[in-house]
C-alpha cells in the first residue's frame, strides 16, 4: 500500500471495503480472525518489558511529559459525578498547571452521557479540547442494541466529539463475531451527526476480560475492520487494566492493520496509568513499534485521571529543582 | 567515605569468629574434627514503606568500628532518589497515623520498646561498636533509649491536655485549642550518639502523630538500621518511619527544599550546612528546628514533642 489514510478521513471506508469478502460471512469473520498468527506471550512480555527499561532523561522527559499530558484523556466516570465535577474537570484540562501557562492543554474531558453537555459549555468554543462520552452501557454493556444506539446518538447530539463505546464481550468470547463487528458497525452509524459530521469512534475491548493475548489480536482486527478511529484497552473498572504487553499488542496489531489495508487506526491504553515514568513507558513503546506518525494527541491517547497530577508534579520538579508533593496540585 | 560495590576481605573479622567456632565446638568431644562454621553476615538495607530495600542507587559505603577502625559492614549510600521515595511513602502513612487515636499511637510506641528490649544484646553490641563504648556504657545507653521510648510513648495521650485547653473569651463562645500534627517531619539524626540521640529526636515526632524520614548518622548507621527492623516487627504502620543512611549532606539537600516535607529537624546537621539547609527549607515555609548542643542523657522536656504540633482553635457558640 502506498500511502495511509486517516481511519476517521472520507478514504477509510473505501479502502476497508477492499476486505468486503473477509467479513462477508460469519463463517469468513472466523476463518480470517483465527487465521491471524498466535501471540508469542514470553516474547510479547519480555519486549514489553525490555521497552520498560529504557532510561529518559532532562530535555527528552520535558519533551515526554508536556507530549503526555497533550495526550490525556482527562477522566472522571463515577457514580457519583456531579455537574460541579465535571466542571472543576475541565477548568483543569484547559490549564492543568495555573501556575505556568506554558503548561499544554489535555486532549479531552472523558465523562459519561449526561454530562457531555455540561462539558461542551465549560470548554466553551475553541478550546482545542475535545469532550469524548463513554456509551453503549458502559462499563458492561449489557444492554440490547437499540438502547445502546439511543445511548450514543444521545452523547452525539449533546455535543460529544468521541464516543468510547465497549464491545459485547460475551458475543466475542462465545466466538459470535460477526455480532460484535455489526454492532460496533451500527454504532459507528449512530456517530453521524444531523450536519453530516462524524463523532470519532473509540472501541474499548476490556482486555482484562478477553482471557488472551489471541483473543487481544483478534480483537483489535476485529473492531480496526469494522471501522473504528481508535481502539482503547479497557475501561478502568475491572482488575487488569492496560499493561504494557497487552497496550504493544494492540500498537502491532495497529502498525500491520496499516500496512496490510493503508488505514491508520489511534490507540488508546486507560485505567492503571499513574505515573509519569509509567507513561514515558508507553510513549517509548509507541515510538519503537509505531514511530513519530503516531506520536501525538491525534493517534495516541492516555485515559487518565490521577496521572496528570503526577505529570505536573513531575513538570514543576524539572523547572524548579525542587520535588513538588500534593500540596500543589489540585486534588479532587 | 570510600564506595565499594562489593563486600571487601573482611578477613580479621571472619577468623575471629571461626576461632570463636571452634573454641565452641571443641567443648563437645567428637565434633573437634568439623568444619567451623562460616561467618554469615548481615546486609544493612534500608527501611522505606515498611520495606527494605536496596538504595535505588545501588551504592554502600562501608562503616568501620569507632575504636579499632575494623570494617563492621557495608551500608546503602541512599541517594535523592530514595530520599524522595521515602517521603512519598512518608505521605501516605500520614492519614492513618495521624488519624489513629493518640491511645492507639502510645500501646504501638510501647510495643517498639518491647521490641528493642527484646533484642538489646545485639543494640548494645552495635551500639558500642558504633560509638566506641565499654559494654556497660553501651547497655546503659541502650536501657536509656528503651526508658525514653516508653517514656515518649506514654505522652502521646497527655499532650494535647497540657498544650491545648479551653480558652477564655470575652464572647458567648467555647474557644477550643488542640495540637495537631504537622505532616511529614524530615529528621537528621544526630551524629555521635547512634541510638539515643536517634530515639531522642524520632519518637517525638511520631509520638504526636506525625510521619518522619529520618536520616541515620553518617558514621554509625548501624544501629539506627537495625532500629528500621524493630519498628518493622512492632505495630508501627509502613511509611510512617523511613529509615535512610549516607552522605547527610547528600540527602539533606532534597529533602529541606521538597514541596512535600513539612518540617526538618536539623539535630545532625553541623554549623554550616543546618544553615544552608535552613534557606532551602525557607522557600517552602517548613518548620525547622536548628541544630544545638545537647545532652541525651539529659531529662529532654517536652519541647521536641511541641515542635512538630500546630495548634487549631475552634470559636463554638454557647446555648446554640
Amino acid at each position: 500500500m502506498s500511502s495511509s489514510v486517516p481511519a476517521y478521513g472520507p478514504d477509510a471506508p473505501g479502502r476497508l471495503a477492499a476486505l468486503a469478502d473477509v467479513t462477508a460471512s460469519d463463517a469468513a469473520l472466523r476463518r480470517f480472525l483465527h487465521g491471524l498468527p498466535g501471540v508469542d506471550a514470553v516474547g510479547l512480555e519480555a519486549r514489553a518489558a525490555g521497552l520498560g527499561t529504557r532510561s529518559i532523561k532532562t530535555t527528552a522527559k520535558a519533551y515526554a511529559i508536556d507530549l503526555a499530558i497533550s495526550m490525556i484523556d482527562l477522566t472522571t466516570l463515577e457514580g457519583a459525578d456531579t455537574f460541579g465535577k465535571v466542571r472543576a474537570l475541565c477548568a483543569k484540562g484547559l490549564r492543568p498547571d495555573p501556575t505556568d501557562p506554558g503548561t499544554p492543554h489535555v486532549a479531552a474531558i472523558c465523562v459519561y452521557p449526561d454530562m457531555v453537555a455540561t462539558a461542551r459549555e465549560a470548554l466553551g468554543e475553541g478550546s482545542g479540547i475535545n469532550v469524548a462520552s463513554v456509551a453503549t452501557a458502559f462499563p458492561a454493556g449489557r444492554t440490547a442494541l437499540p438502547v445502546k444506539l439511543a445511548d450514543t446518538a444521545d452523547a452525539v447530539a449533546a455535543g460529544a466529539d468521541e464516543i468510547d463505546m465497549v464491545i459485547d464481550r460475551g458475543a466475542f468470547l462465545s466466538g459470535r463475531y460477526m455480532e460484535v463487528f455489526e454492532e460496533i458497525r451500527a454504532v459507528k452509524q449512530a456517530c453521524v451527526r444531523a450536519d453530516g459530521t462524524v463523532a470519532h469512534l473509540k472501541v474499548i475491548f476490556e482486555n482484562g476480560e478477553l482471557a488472551t493475548y489471541d483473543n487481544i489480536r483478534r480483537c483489535s482486527w476485529l473492531a480496526m475492520l469494522a471501522g473504528a478511529d481508535f481502539i482503547k484497552t479497557s475501561t478502568g473498572k475491572v482488575a487488569v487494566n492496560a499493561t504494557p504487553p497487552n497496550t504493544l499488542l494492540m500498537l502491532e496489531a495497529v502498525r500491520d492493520f496499516r500496512d496490510a489495508v493503508g488505514v491508520q487506526v489511534g490507540v488508546k491504553p486507560a485505567g492503571g496509568i499513574r505515573t509519569s515514568k509509567d507513561a514515558i513507558k508507553y510513549l517509548v513503546m509507541v515510538n519503537e513499534t509505531l514511530g513519530d506518525d503516531w506520536l501525538s494527541p491525534e493517534w495516541f491517547r492516555f485515559g487518565a485521571s490521577s496521572l496528570l497530577n503526577d505529570l505536573l508534579m513531575q513538570r514543576q520538579k524539572l523547572s524548579t529543582g525542587r520535588y513538588s508533593g500534593p500540596d500543589y496540585v489540585t486534588v479532587d | 567515605m570510600s564506595e565499594k560495590s562489593e563486600r571487601p576481605e573482611n578477613s580479621e573479622r571472619s577468623e575471629r569468629s571461626e576461632k570463636d567456632g571452634k573454641a565452641e565446638r571443641t567443648g563437645k568431644s567428637g565434633m573437634a574434627e568439623q568444619q567451623a562454621r562460616l561467618a554469615v553476615f548481615k546486609t544493612y538495607k534500608l527501611y522505606v514503606g515498611g520495606k527494605f530495600p536496596r538504595s535505588e542507587s545501588g551504592r554502600v559505603y562501608e562503616v568501620t568500628d569507632s575504636k579499632s577502625g575494623q570494617w563492621l559492614a557495608n551500608a546503602p549510600l541512599a541517594s535523592r532518589k530514595d530520599a524522595r521515595d521515602a517521603v512519598v511513602a512518608a505521605r501516605k502513612a500520614v492519614a492513618g497515623w495521624s488519624g489513629a487515636t493518640a491511645y492507639n499511637r502510645g500501646q504501638v510506641l510501647y510495643r517498639v520498646a518491647e521490641m528493642l528490649e527484646g533484642r538489646r544484646e545485639q543494640f548494645v553490641r552495635e551500639v558500642a561498636e558504633a560509638e566506641g563504648l565499654s559494654k556497660a556504657r553501651a547497655a546503659a545507653a541502650v536501657d536509656a533509649a528503651v526508658d525514653r521510648w516508653v517514656w515518649y510513648a506514654g505522652w502521646t495521650d497527655k499532650i494535647a491536655q497540657v498544650v491545648g485547653g479551653a480558652n477564655p473569651v470575652a464572647g458567648p463562645f467555647f474557644n477550643l485549642s488542640t495540637p495537631e500534627p504537622t505532616g511529614v517531619v524530615a529528621v537528621l539524626a544526630p551524629q555521635e550518639s547512634s541510638l539515643l540521640g536517634l530515639v531522642s529526636v524520632l519518637a517525638p515526632v511520631i509520638a504526636t502523630g506525625n510521619t518522619a524520614v529520618v536520616v541515620a548518622s553518617q558514621r554509625a548507621p548501624l544501629p539506627a538500621l537495625s532500629f528500621g527492623e524493630v519498628l518493622a516487627s512492632s505495630d508501627v504502620p509502613s511509611g510512617v518511619v523511613n529509615v535512610l543512611s549516607g552522605r547527610t549532606a547528600e540527602l539533606a539537600a532534597p529533602l529541606a527544599a521538597h514541596g512535600d516535607v513539612n518540617a526538618l529537624d536539623l539535630a545532625g546537621a553541623d554549623a554550616d550546612l543546618a544553615v544552608e539547609l535552613e534557606a532551602a527549607a525557607a522557600d517552602t515555609l517548613k518548620r525547622v528546628r536548628r541544630p544545638a548542643a545537647e545532652d541525651w542523657a539529659a531529662e529532654p522536656g517536652t519541647s521536641r514533642l511541641t515542635a512538630w504540633l500546630e495548634t487549631k482553635t475552634v470559636w463554638h457558640p454557647i446555648g446554640v
